[in-house]
C-alpha cells in the first residue's frame, strides 16, 4: 500500500507474518555489495537478532545498537514476497540449511541484493539460535530472482 | 605416553623450524614426550586424526569443523590477530579488472588447501562461474600457483593472503590482485584432542603466558605468531557455524 510519492521515495506500509506493519521508506537505489565481503548475523530462536558483523551494520544503516535486539525482519524489502520467508522457517524447522537470494531493505530505504545461507546453530542436540552468513551474488542471479519473485507476490 | 602434534599442511616452509621449537617447548611445559609429525598431504593427516593418532594440532578452519564436531576435539588457542582471508590474482598484463571481467572457460590454479579453495570458488560467484564452467589445477604450494600464472598455464589463481604476501618481489610484480577477502572470523586454531582434556588448564595457561618470557617469545617469534589469543566452546562453535554456511 502506498501512501505518498515524492523524488526522494515513497513511504510504503509493510505488512510482517501475523500481523504486525511498519511504515517503511523506500527508494529505487541499489547499494552494491562489498567485494569479498561476508555479512553475518544470528538471531536468537525466534528470529530477534544477537550478533551482527561489522559488514552487516554498514550495508545495512542501521547502528549495532538499533540492531542488537530487533526483529531480523527490520531488513524486509516490499519486494519480497513472503512465501520466501516462509520457505526458510519452514527448511530452518526441519533442521536443514537455507539457500536464498533475499533483497534487503537498508534504513536509508535504499536495498541490496545478497546470496543468504542461514542455519540453525545446535548445542547439545538444542537449536540456540541460526546464523545467516551472505555473499555478493552474481547480476544474472538477481535478474532471475527479480522476475521470479514477481511472481509470487 | 608420547603426544602427537601435527600442523595444518597448509603451515608456510619457513615455519618447520618453528614448529619443531614449539614441540620441544610443548615437552618442557607438560612434562612429557611430544612428537611432531608433519604431512605433505591434508588427506593422509585426516586418515590419522580419524585413526586417534592426533592428540594436539594446529588445525584449519575448515578441519576445525569436524575435529570439533565428529572427533570431540576442543579449540584451545588461536593466534592473535591473524584471520585467514584468500586473495585471487592474475597476471599483471591480464585483461580483467575484476572478478566480474572472468568469463566461462577460465583456467584456475589452486592448492589443496580447504579454506582457501572454498573461499576462491564462494568469489567467483558473482562472476556466475562455478566447477561446471572452469578448469581447475591443483598445485602444491603458492608458489607454484604463481608460477602457473606466470607461465600462463591459468588465468586466476586462489592464494591465502599470508601466502601471497610471502612471495618474493619479484612475483609479486608480475601479478595483481583481483580481490581479497574480508571475514575477519575464520583463522586457524590449536586444539586438543579427548585423551589430552585434564592437561587442557595447564597448558592453555602456559600458552597465553607464552609471549611473556624470552624463549616463549622466540619460539612465537619462529611461527611468525606475536601470542596465542584464546578460544572458548563458544568461539569455536560460532566460526564452525560460519563454515558450515560456505560449504555447499
Ligand atoms: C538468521 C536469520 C537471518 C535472516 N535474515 C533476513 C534478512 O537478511 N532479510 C530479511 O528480510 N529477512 C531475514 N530473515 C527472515 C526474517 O526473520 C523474517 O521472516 C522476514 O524478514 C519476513 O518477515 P515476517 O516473517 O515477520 O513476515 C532472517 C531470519 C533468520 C533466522
Amino acid at each position: 500500500m502506498e501512501d505518498q510519492n515524492n523524488d526522494d521515495g515513497r513511504i510504503v506500509t509493510i505488512t510482517y507474518y501475523g500481523g504486525a506493519t511498519r511504515e517503511a521508506l523506500i527508494v529505487d537505489h541499489e547499494v552494491p555489495y562489498p567485494d569479498g565481503k561476508l555479512i553475518v548475523s544470528r538471531t536468537d530462536p525466534k528470529g530477534f537478532i544477537t550478533h551482527v558483523n561489522q559488514a552487516f551494520v554498514d550495508m545495512s544503516g542501521y547502528s549495532r545498537e538499533e540492531l542488537i535486539g530487533a526483529n531480523h525482519n527490520i531488513l524486509r524489502h516490499p519486494d519480497m514476497p513472503a512465501v520466501a520467508f516462509a520457505g526458510l522457517w519452514e527448511t530452518l524447522e526441519t533442521g536443514t540449511k537455507w539457500h536464498g537470494y533475499v533483497k534487503n531493505l537498508r534504513k536509508d530505504g535504499a536495498f541490496y541484493w545478497v546470496k543468504a545461507t542461514v542455519i540453525p546453530n545446535i548445542r547439545d542436540g538444542e537449536v540456540v539460535g541460526y546464523t545467516s552468513v551472505r555473499r555478493k551474488p552474481s547480476r544474472s542471479k538477481i535478474r532471475e530472482s527479480e522476475e521470479l519473485y514477481e511472481t509470487l507476490k | 605416553m608420547t603426544l602427537n602434534l601435527t600442523v595444518s599442511p597448509d603451515f608456510a616452509p619457513d615455519h618447520i623450524a618453528g614448529w619443531y621449537f614449539f614441540n620441544t617447548w610443548l615437552q618442557r611445559q607438560l612434562g612429557n614426550a611430544v612428537h611432531l609429525e608433519l604431512y605433505d598431504s591434508f588427506e593422509e593427516q585426516r586418515q590419522d586424526l580419524r585413526a586417534e593418532k592426533v592428540d594436539l594440532i594446529y588445525a584449519n578452519p575448515y578441519d576445525a569443523s569436524m575435529l570439533v564436531r565428529e572427533l570431540g576435539f576442543e579449540a584451545i588457542a588461536r593466534p592473535l590477530a591473524q584471520p585467514d582471508e584468500t586473495i585471487i590474482a592474475c597476471r599483471e598484463d591480464a585483461e580483467f579488472e575484476s572478478v566480474e571481467d572472468l568469463q566461462p572457460g577460465t583456467r584456475v590454479a589452486t592448492t589443496s588447501d580447504p579454506d582457501v579453495h572454498t573461499m576462491g570458488m564462494i568469489m567467483l560467484e558473482p562472476a556466475d562461474l562455478d566447477s561446471s564452467n572452469i578448469s581447475i589445477a591443483q598445485r602444491s604450494n603458492y608458489v607454484l600457483v604463481a608460477k602457473s600464472l606466470l607461465k600462463r598455464e591459468a588465468d586466476i589463481g586462489f592464494f591465502l593472503k599470508a601466502g601471497y604476501q610471502d612471495l618474493s618481489a619479484l612475483i609479486q610484480n608480475q601479478m595483481k590482485v583481483l580481490v581479497t577477502s574480508q571475514i575477519s572470523v575464520v583463522h586457524h586454531t590449536l586444539l586438543v584432542g579427548p585423551g589430552m582434556r585434564e592437561q587442557i588448564p595447564l597448558l592453555q595457561e602456559r600458552l597465553l603466558a607464552m609471549h611473556e618470557d624470552d624463549k616463549g617469545r622466540s619460539v612465537l617469534e619462529s611461527l611468525g605468531i606475536e601470542q596465542w589469543e584464546s578460544m572458548d566452546r563458544e568461539r569455536t562453535e560460532f566460526m564452525i557455524d560460519l563454515i558450515d554456511t560456505l560449504i555447499p
